[in-house]
C-alpha cells in the first residue's frame, strides 16, 4: 500500500507520546456551550486527542458525547473553552473551514450521499482537492475491498456496514490529520461492528488521529488509548482505554458489571 | 392497405404531434425538476421563464430577419437561441441575486419561496406583454415541412397523409441532444456531481466543501438553457403568445411530478406521458376506426374521449391520480 502521504505523520506519534510536546494534537479545552442561543449543554468538558491514536467519548444517553465532539467540529457555539488544533486556535473557524485544515467528520446519520455511485461518494469526499484522486480513491478500495466491489454502485443501495465503510471512505479522501466519528457502528449487527472497529484501528494506524464517540463503551474502550467517559457535559472519567476498562466505578455505572 | 392508413392517419395526428410536444414539456420539466431538487422549491415562475426567453429569441430573430440573416431551409431562431439562452441566463441570475438569494440566506419554508417564485412570475409574465404585447407573434421561417402530406400520398400510394414539420422534427432532434449533454453534464463532470450531491444531501455537501452559491449559480444558468429551448421550440411549432406559456405551467408541473420530483429521467419520461395522455384522449378516433373497423361497425361519431378544450383537464386528473396512489412519481423522486 502506498502510504507515503501519511508516513510523515506517522513517525511522529511516537515523539508526541513521549512527551517532547505538552499538548495533544487537536483539543477541545474546557469547552462550555450549547445549540444556538440554548442553554449550556457542555460544562467546562475537554476532549483530546494524540496524533495516531484513538480517543473515544462514552457515557449514559444524553451525556452530551455527541455534542462534545460537534463542539470540537464548531457545530455548536462554544461559550467558554477554546479548541485547538496543533497548537492553532481554531475555535472561530467553520466546520468547512476546519475540513480544510485536515479535520474530517463523518455524522451518525445521513452521511453518504444514497443516489450516488460509491466511487462518486468517494470523488465528492475529495471535492476540495484539486490533485488527482485516484491514488486516495485505490487506498481506500484496499482498506474496505468491499466498496472495490461496489464502486458503480448507487450507495444507498447498501448494507448497514458498507455504507458505513462509504462513508469513513469519503471523510478520508481529504487525507486528513484527524477523523471524527459519531456513533460508526449504530445499528449494525455485532460481526460488522467488529470488523469495523478493525478498519478503525487500520486508518489510525496510518497516522490518523481518531476521535470517536460510541454506544458500545466496553469494545470501543478495549481499541482506545484514550477513554473519556461524560456524564451530563462534564468529564466524569478520564483515562487510557485499559485503565478505564479496569477502573470498579466505572464498570459499576456505566460498563454495567 | 387500410390497416397502413390507419397506422399512418394514427402517426400523422397523434404520435408525430404527441413526440413533438411531448419533447417540448420533457425540457421544460427538466427545468422545473432541477430546482426543485436543487433550490428545493416547485419554480412557479418556469412557464414565463419559458415566455421571455423565446421572447428574446423572438426580438433577436427579428432583428436578424432584418438583417437578412437565415439559416437557409433552417428557422432563424436556432441562429438566435444561443443569444437568447445568454439573456435568459443573466435575467435568471439577476433575479435570484436580487430576489431568492434573500430569502435562501433566511433559510425560509419551501412555501415561501413557491409564493416569491409566484410573485416572480406575475413580474416577468407582465414585463414579456409590456415588451412584446399579449398578441400572437410569428417569427417561423425557412422550410414548412420535412414531408408534407401530398409528397407522402405521393411516394407511397396511400390515401392517407403523413406531414412532418421542420419544427417537429427540429424539436426531437434539439431535445435528444440537449438532454444528453445535461445527462453528460450531470454524471461525467466534477460540477455537475457537485450538484447532485448538493441535491441528495445539502449537509454533506459542505461538509464536503462545495460551495452552494456556485451549486446556484450553474443550476439558474442550465434551467434558462432548458426553458428558452423549450420555449422556442414550442413557439416555433405552435405559436408564440404569452398567456400560452403560463398555461404551460400545468402540463409541465403535472410531467414533473409523474416522472418524480427531482428526478431528470423521470420529468423526461413524464413528459410523453402527459403529452401521449392529452393527444390521444383529446384526438377523434373517427378515422381511424372507420379504415380498421366493417362498416357495420363504424362510429356514428367522431369517436373523441373529451374535446381539445379539455386538455388541461387530462394532466389535471393525471397528476391527482400520480399524487394519490404514488406521491413520488413513477420514477423514484422525492414527494411534494
Amino acid at each position: 500500500m502506498s502510504n507515503d502521504n501519511y508516513d510523515a505523520h506517522s513517525q511522529q506519534p511516537t515523539q508526541a507520546v513521549g512527551g517532547t510536546k505538552s499538548e495533544p494534537y487537536l483539543i477541545g479545552d474546557a469547552m462550555s456551550g450549547g445549540y444556538g442561543q440554548g442553554p449550556d449543554i457542555l460544562h467546562d468538558c475537554t476532549i483530546a486527542v494524540n496524533e495516531g491514536e484513538i480517543a473515544v467519548i462514552v457515557g449514559p444517553n444524553g451525556a452530551g458525547k455527541s455534542t462534545a465532539m460537534k463542539a470540537v467540529f464548531g457545530m455548536l457555539n462554544v461559550r467558554k473553552g477554546a479548541v485547538r488544533l496543533d497548537g492553532e486556535d481554531i475555535t472561530a473557524l467553520t466546520p468547512q473551514a476546519r475540513v480544510a485544515k485536515g479535520m474530517a467528520f463523518v455524522p451518525q446519520t445521513s452521511n453518504i450521499f444514497t443516489s450516488m455511485s460509491v466511487e462518486e461518494n468517494l470523488e465528492m469526499g475529495g471535492f476540495l482537492r484539486r490533485d488527482d484522486l485516484q491514488g486516495t480513491i485505490e487506498q481506500i478500495y484496499d482498506l474496505f475491498p468491499i466498496l472495490k466491489e461496489k464502486r458503480n454502485q448507487a450507495a444507498g443501495e447498501l448494507s448497514g456496514g458498507q455504507r458505513q465503510q462509504v462513508a469513513v471512505g469519503r471523510a478520508l479522501m481529504t487525507q486528513p490529520k484527524v477523523l471524527m466519528l459519531d456513533e460508526p457502528t449504530a445499528g449494525v449487527s455485532p460481526i460488522v461492528m467488529d470488523e469495523l472497529f478493525d478498519r478503525i484501528i487500520e486508518v489510525a494506524r496510518t497516522g490518523i488521529s481518531i476521535l470517536m464517540v460510541e454506544q458500545n463503551a466496553r469494545q470501543a474502550l478495549e481499541i482506545a488509548d484514550k477513554g473519556y467517559v461524560l456524564v451530563q457535559g462534564a468529564n466524569r472519567f478520564t483515562d487510557t482505554g485499559q485503565a478505564l476498562l479496569n477502573d470498579p466505578d466505572v464498570r459499576k455505572s456505566f460498563l454495567g458489571g | 392497405m387500410d390497416f397502413l392508413n390507419a397506422i399512418v392517419a394514427l402517426a400523422n395526428f397523434v404520435i408525430v404531434p404527441g413526440m413533438a410536444y411531448g419533447a417540448q414539456l420533457a425540457l421544460g420539466a427538466l427545468g422545473v425538476t432541477l430546482i426543485y431538487g436543487i433550490l428545493r422549491f416547485s419554480n412557479f415562475a418556469h412557464g414565463d421563464t419559458m415566455a421571455i426567453g423565446t421572447m428574446f429569441v423572438i426580438l433577436i430573430t427579428w432583428g436578424f430577419q432584418s438583417a437578412g440573416i437565415t439559416f437557409g431551409p433552417l428557422p432563424t431562431a436556432l441562429l438566435a437561441l444561443p443569444f437568447g439562452i445568454a439573456l435568459t441566463g443573466l435575467l435568471l441570475i439577476g433575479t435570484d441575486k436580487v430576489v431568492y438569494q434573500f430569502y435562501r440566506q433566511k433559510k425560509v419554508k419551501p412555501v415561501v419561496m413557491v409564493m416569491v417564485s409566484l410573485g416572480v412570475m406575475f413580474i416577468m409574465n407582465g414585463l414579456t406583454r409590456f415588451i412584446i404585447g399579449p398578441g400572437d407573434q410569428r417569427f417561423v421561417d425557412g422550410e414548412r415541412f420535412l414531408i408534407s402530406a401530398r409528397e407522402f400520398k405521393a411516394m407511397t400510394g396511400l390515401k392517407e397523409g403523413l406531414a412532418i414539420k421542420t419544427s417537429q422534427g427540429l424539436t426531437v432532434v434539439t431535445a435528444v441532444i440537449v438532454v444528453a449533454i445535461l445527462f453528460w453534464f450531470l454524471n461525467r463532470t466534477r460540477t455537475g456531481k457537485s450538484m447532485r450531491a448538493y441535491s441528495d444531501n445539502e449537509d454533506l455537501a459542505l461538509l464536503s466543501g462545495i460551495n452552494p452559491e456556485r451549486v446556484v449559480l450553474y443550476t439558474w444558468l442550465i434551467v434558462a438553457a432548458l426553458a428558452t429551448v423549450a420555449g422556442t421550440l414550442y413557439g416555433l411549432d405552435k405559436s408564440f403568445k404569452p398567456f400560452t406559456y403560463f398555461q404551460l405551467l400545468l402540463p409541465i408541473f403535472a410531467a414533473a411530478i409523474v416522472g418524480g420530483l427531482g428526478n431528470p429521467l423521470g420529468a423526461i419520461a413524464g413528459g410523453f406521458v402527459i403529452a401521449f395522455s392529452e393527444v390521444t384522449i383529446t384526438y377523434a378516433f373517427k378515422k381511424v376506426a372507420n379504415y380498421l373497423l366493417p362498416e357495420a361497425l363504424a362510429p356514428d361519431g367522431l369517436a373523441q374521449l373529451m374535446s381539445t378544450d379539455y386538455k388541461f383537464a387530462v394532466s389535471f386528473s393525471i397528476l391527482i391520480i400520480v399524487l394519490l396512489f404514488k406521491p413520488t412519481g413513477l420514477f423514484k423522486g422525492q414527494s411534494v
